[in-house]
């Protein structure tokens, strides 16, 4: 990475853990399905968002993270959000094709069929914060780090964004991986792509549970 | 800065298998919507776009590619007919990016567990195929990913990750996507209106598209992607904002990245979808860019929403106008129905053009803008 | 009625996920959208549905809806008269 950009800050959610710049803020071994998860994140936040039970469990968890990223921040209208999963929005298109899938019982639901997009996540975190900024969602087969972080610097090299929050956050089948960063101009921790890789593999929840 | 150029392209729709096809059905006005009746497709009939099934097995037979999905048939048309056109294109060196909204989602409705209905599987499908050697890169946002994926070729150009983008386009007219339209209450009952006083929603439509982008021009006459920004409303995630905020924010920044003022732009191609309040919010955010006199059309009168597709299509059709100089009347336009008077072209229009913008909106709040600029060297 | 209004205040809190929200929170009168609970235009759509699948009433024209939601009184005296199931 180019010695302009830092990371201020990166966020895991992770085996029933959160993590925030590598130490643990949150664990819930406990709760036995994703909701209750979520709820339980967004309880230890403090937050008071009604919208946040009306989203979608890819919603809620790219929207805890990107609260976890920007606490105590203060917000800058130019944030892009640059994110991109495997799974795209499939857990919710499951649901909505349930909705339709028996005649006799068919009732697609507009409050469903709105998250069967990847990128509504982005528009709950711009809407949040009044992020008047890019929003871009990738899908590929793993967290491609490199890309996502070439992505971001161009639009930081090219002033299409002051500050970006990039990552990875993919839901599928009750299977959870979220990992997100926050990529500004302030002195930070300077985080090469390679070490970034590395930390996104480095699984900290075990090493925390065993230390 | 290297410049972007939109060397060739490919349009598969119901209007036709090849872009030079599509316009000439434009040129006609004729439109791909028709009344359709497929109990598969959706329990009432409805108006849409949808390619004939006997001619694209036809041609996917020709091609031997009836082993694919209806969508993945489209999009490798679509390259395969670029490739065909273009000798000195190779995709083994180009930056693949594929835009799709939904991909093959029908896959759903066969098995709730389809390892195709992954967006991935297009990728995968594009990358074998081809045997190519990077994975194609997918993006998925909502309406206006077509669109966003010609500004991500362009950026990739002029940060020399590339010197060759191929961009690839498609959605399909699916039971689940014309479902949750009509959940929303979204489609309307007759061929849509786009600007029209008595529009009542969307028509949606299918198709792909492929265009090469790249830093080298093969034309002396050309066209170039000169800027591109894409704004976020920060308002509701399914509502148009009321003060068109996101929309007017990324025309504003590509003029200022295209280093031009309004009074330069020839003409727009919208959006238009036809919905009462997306109409209404581009109407609000043309009036606050100063481009009401700019003659403007929609396309999806002629395509119905083609959703991840559409701004491709849309992009790929204002390059032809440029080269031609002629705009095309807007389909199922009457009366104007939005509360700033935009200037909707009625009918088809042989004029000099030298550039376009082109918008899209889409749900999530997201929305782009680009300015296309014609050069004769 | 009373029976009707408190299952209909449960349906709208289960479908439109306003889980801060209890049964007693709601006045029979208050207005749903605006103040009141703060509903937006897609919790407008879901109420559609709702009146479809819980009591077989069809509404076609989202406009119609902006009346019958005006409370969940009115929501309930509406179901009432046009119930089919």
């Amino acid at each position: 990475m180019e010695k302009k950009y830092y990371i201020k800050h990166y966020c895991a959610i992770k085996n029933e853990a959160v993590y925030k710049n590598g130490e643990v803020y949150h664990e819930d071994e406990t709760s036995d399905n994703l909701k209750d998860f979520a709820k339980g994140i967004y309880k230890k936040l403090e937050l008071k968002y009604p919208k946040f039970y009306k989203m979608d469990e890819l919603c809620k968890f790219s929207f805890l993270a990107s609260e976890i990223l920007l606490m105590n921040e203060e917000i800058d209208e130019d944030t892009a959000l640059v994110f991109a999963n495997k799974a795209s929005s499939l857990v919710t298109d499951r649901k909505h094709q349930e909705t339709i899938n028996d005649p006799e019982n068919y009732f697609p639901s507009p409050a469903i069929f709105v998250y069967t997009l990847p990128n509504i996540a982005l528009g709950e975190i711009s809407i949040k914060h009044k992020f008047k900024s890019e929003n871009a969602f990738f899908v590929n087969e793993k967290f491609d780090s490199s890309f996502i972080m070439n992505y971001s610097q161009m639009l930081l090299d090219t002033q299409k964004a002051t500050k970006v929050i990039c990552g990875w956050v993919d839901l599928d089948s009750n299977k959870y991986d979220v990992f997100l960063t926050y990529l500004t101009r302030e002195e930070g921790k300077q985080i090469t792509i390679r070490e970034l890789t590395d930390i996104y593999n480095n699984d900290y929840g075990r090493i925390s549970r065993r230390a | 800065m290297r410049r972007a150029y939109l060397n060739s392209d490919v349009i598969i729709s119901p209007l036709g298998f090849t872009s030079e096809e599509n316009i000439a059905k434009l040129r006609n006005n004729i439109s791909g919507i028709t009344e359709q009746d497929d109990t598969n497709l959706h329990r009432t009939s409805f108006y849409g776009a949808k390619i004939a099934d006997d001619k694209l097995e036809e041609l996917s037979l020709q091609y031997d590619l009836l082993a694919y999905t209806r969508l993945e048939q489209m999009m490798l048309l679509a390259v395969k007919k670029l490739l065909e056109k273009n000798p000195s294109l190779d995709i083994h060196k180009t930056g693949v990016i594929i835009a799709t909204t939904k991909g093959n989602v029908d896959q759903l409705a066969i098995d709730m567990q389809s390892e195709n209905a992954y967006l991935t599987s297009l990728s995968n499908t594009i990358e074998s195929y081809f045997t190519l050697k990077n994975t194609p890169i997918i993006l998925s946002n909502a309406c206006i990913s077509g669109g966003l994926a010609v500004a991500v070729a362009k950026r990739m150009i002029q940060a020399e990750q590339y010197d060759d983008v191929i961009v690839i386009g498609g959605d399909v007219l699916t039971a689940f996507t014309l479902s949750g339209f009509f959940s929303f209450q979204a489609v309307s009952d007759q061929p849509c209106k786009p600007f029209s006083k008595n529009r009542t929603g969307v028509s949606l439509g299918e198709a792909a598209a492929a265009l090469w982008v790249s830093s080298n021009k093969i034309e002396e006459t050309n066209v170039v992607l000169t800027g591109d920004a894409s704004v976020n409303d920060a308002n509701h995630i399914s509502g148009p904002s009321r003060t068109g905020e996101g929309l007017f924010l990324s025309i504003t920044k590509a003029l200022k990245e295209a280093n031009i003022e309004s009074e330069a732009i020839d003409y727009i191609s919208a959006h238009g979808t036809a919905t009462p309040f997306n109409d209404e919010m581009e109407s609000i955010a043309f009036s606050r860019a100063n481009l009401l006199k700019v003659p403007l059309n929609s396309f999806k009168g002629y395509y119905g929403h083609t959703l991840g597709a559409s701004a491709l299509i849309e992009t790929i059709i204002a390059r032809h106008c440029l080269l031609n100089n002629e705009v095309f009347a807007s389909k199922g336009f009457d009366e104007l129905g939005v509360s700033e008077p935009v200037t909707v072209l009625k009918e088809n229009k042989i004029m000099p053009l030298q550039r376009v913008l082109n918008t899209a909106s889409g749900f999530g709040g997201c929305n782009v803008a680009l300015i296309l600029e014609k050069i004769n060297s | 009625m009373a029976e009707l209004v408190e299952e209909l205040k449960e349906k709208i809190i289960d479908q439109l996920s306003l889980e801060d929200i209890e049964v007693s929170d709601i006045d029979n009168n208050d207005p749903l959208f605006g103040d009141g609970l703060g509903l937006d235009s897609i919790d407008a759509l879901e109420l559609i549905v709702l009146l479809e699948k819980e009591y077989g009433i069809k509404l076609t024209d989202p406009k119609e809806g902006k009346a019958i939601f005006q409370s969940v009184q009115v929501m309930a005296d509406y179901i009432t008269k046009h119930r089919t199931k």
